[in-house]
């Protein structure tokens, strides 16, 4: 496997990355350092490349240019069963939850678990799904098919069969959209919970100011295709920058 | 627009017509390298061969029933002006057997089954959860082409075999209700003009039709672009595409069985 020596401490190491999509150029030259047991809210609006980002963490989609090292492989340069490998260590949670419609949450969640760990009995998948479930609370569910959950609970179940496999990394891509608020705070609380519990190292992409607030140890601003400030939470927004303070009014009176 | 423009337009299509061509090879050399690698996905091919079945054992039946007795029905004048009805019962099965059963099988199936695999992946597709079995590091194309290919390559012949009896029973109704055949020696009549090569030749059309069918449909709404636009895109080029491809094979094979036949 390419593995490059990184930090002890640092598991995801972007250096540089551009990504254009025809004519549309995303990013534009991104930095980014990420510690072990950090979550890093990326914040930004619409469109502006988050999605993006982490979808290229996750080997989804390839840079144009620079460095993408995570927990030590430069995911560009990896093959099949190398990317394999590095999958089973990042959790990813889809905007729409992307759960599979034809399964119950049950098959959902023994889906990538059946398919990536060996020799599990029968009673030790269930014990397993049940478990993560029980940990997103939501095992009631168990027997529905997505289709009968709320938005809430579809995220959940998401989050649910990620973490299924205990990845090292989670990715989240807009947690809390399409939610009301009071879903949102469970949510947000849900992603604090894991990383207490499964020691994860998260990257958090949201345009929801109590979101970045309640779960990220750092944000980072990402517009016009950079990160134009990193820091905690008042670092950031405690600026003259006009593009951030109008993020932060637009928020604000939402 | 100027004669410049004109060009580069031309251009961007021929290239895009070419890369369409590349991209298709690409994904049915990727078919044959998936499908014999790794841990092969026996429970949902069963599935999908389950699904394929019982969405159109019915249309199938119905159709090839109305087939076998309207092309009686249509052959018998043609036939009468020679005093040769006798041999209505052989004419339909050898109809029935080389050319319609198969073709019936195949348009009927490229309508259902391929609109319905173009427009489930394409959903899957558009609603991001092909990435996120990618992520979970499941090789989608492995469950979801390779099984749905190998689903409809199986179906398909045994579908035409059942399509190909309930012509035949469509055509002894209207041989029984015109002329009082009885079922055994229409059945005799039937079978004694039919070869080996017009059985093998058949399923070698039903194999090729199902691959067609389930290849074009894979393919169609794996690459499904964005937006639920795209999801009818998908499941219409299917069904347009597998259409097309199937005539093309009927005229190869054909011409190749008859190279066999003399």
């Amino acid at each position: 496997m390419a593995e490059t020596r990184l930090d002890t401490d640092t598991v995801i190491d972007i250096q540089d990355l551009y990504k254009s999509f025809g004519d549309l150029h995303v990013l534009r030259g991104v930095n980014l350092k990420i510690s072990r047991g950090e979550n890093v809210v990326v914040l930004g609006r619409s469109g502006t490349g988050k999605s993006v980002l982490i979808k290229i963490i996750a080997g989804l989609l390839r840079q144009d240019k620079g460095v993408c090292n995570v927990l030590g492989n430069e995911v560009s340069t990896l093959n099949e069963n190398e990317l394999r490998d590095l999958r089973l260590k990042i959790g990813f949670s889809f905007q729409n939850s992307a759960l599979y419609d034809s399964m119950t949450v049950r098959e959902n969640l023994e889906f990538p678990l059946v398919r990536n760990v060996a020799n599990l009995s029968r009673a030790e998948i269930n014990e397993q799904v049940e478990y993560v479930l029980d940990a997103v609370g939501l095992l009631q569910t168990i027997n529905q098919v997505p289709s009968e959950l709320s938005g809430g609970q579809r995220k959940r179940i998401g989050i649910a069969r990620t973490l299924i496999l205990k990845p090292e990394i989670m990715l989240y891509d807009e947690p809390t959209a399409g939610l009301d608020p009071i879903t949102c705070l469970e949510i947000n609380e849900l992603i604090n919970e894991v990383k207490e519990k499964y020691h994860t190292t998260s990257i958090i992409i949201t345009h929801d100011l109590t979101c970045a607030r309640t779960t990220g140890d750092r944000i980072a601003m990402l517009l016009d295709g950079i990160f134009l400030k990193q820091g905690t939470f008042e670092e950031v927004f405690d600026t003259n920058e006009e593009r951030i303070k109008s993020f932060y009014d637009y928020n604000f009176i939402q | 627009m100027s004669a410049k423009q004109k060009e580069h337009v031309y251009t961007k299509k021929i290239d895009s017509a070419l890369l369409a061509v590349y991209n298709g090879y690409s994904f049915f050399i990727r078919f044959f390298r998936e499908a014999f690698r790794g841990r092969m996905e026996f429970q949902e091919i069963i599935k999908q061969c389950y699904a394929i079945g019982n969405k159109s054992l019915l249309l199938i039946g119905m159709t090839g029933f109305i087939t076998g007795m309207v092309f009686t029905k249509q052959s018998r004048p043609s036939l009468a002006e020679f005093g040769a009805t006798s041999w209505l019962p052989s004419l339909v099965a050898i109809a029935i057997v080389r050319a319609l059963a198969a073709l019936v099988t195949a348009l009927i199936s490229a309508g259902k089954i391929g609109s319905s695999i173009g427009a489930e992946l394409g959903s899957m597709r558009v609603t991001e959860q092909i990435d996120a079995m990618e992520v979970s590091a499941v090789n989608p194309f492995k469950f979801l082409v390779v099984t749905r290919v190998l689903a409809s390559t199986i179906s398909i012949p045994i579908l035409m075999f059942y399509c190909t009896m309930v012509s035949l029973m469509g055509a002894f109704l209207n041989v029984y209700l015109n002329e009082g055949t009885s079922f055994i020696a229409f059945f005799e009549n039937a079978f004694e003009q039919i070869t080996f090569l017009d059985v093998g030749t058949s399923v070698a059309k039903a194999v090729a039709y199902g691959f067609t069918i389930g290849i074009v449909g894979c393919y169609q709404g794996y690459n499904a672009n964005k937006g639920t636009e795209g999801v009818g895109k998908a499941a219409n080029s299917a069904v347009v595409i597998s259409m097309f491809l199937i005539f093309i094979e009927e005229v190869i094979i054909v011409q190749v069985s008859n190279y066999f036949r003399i």
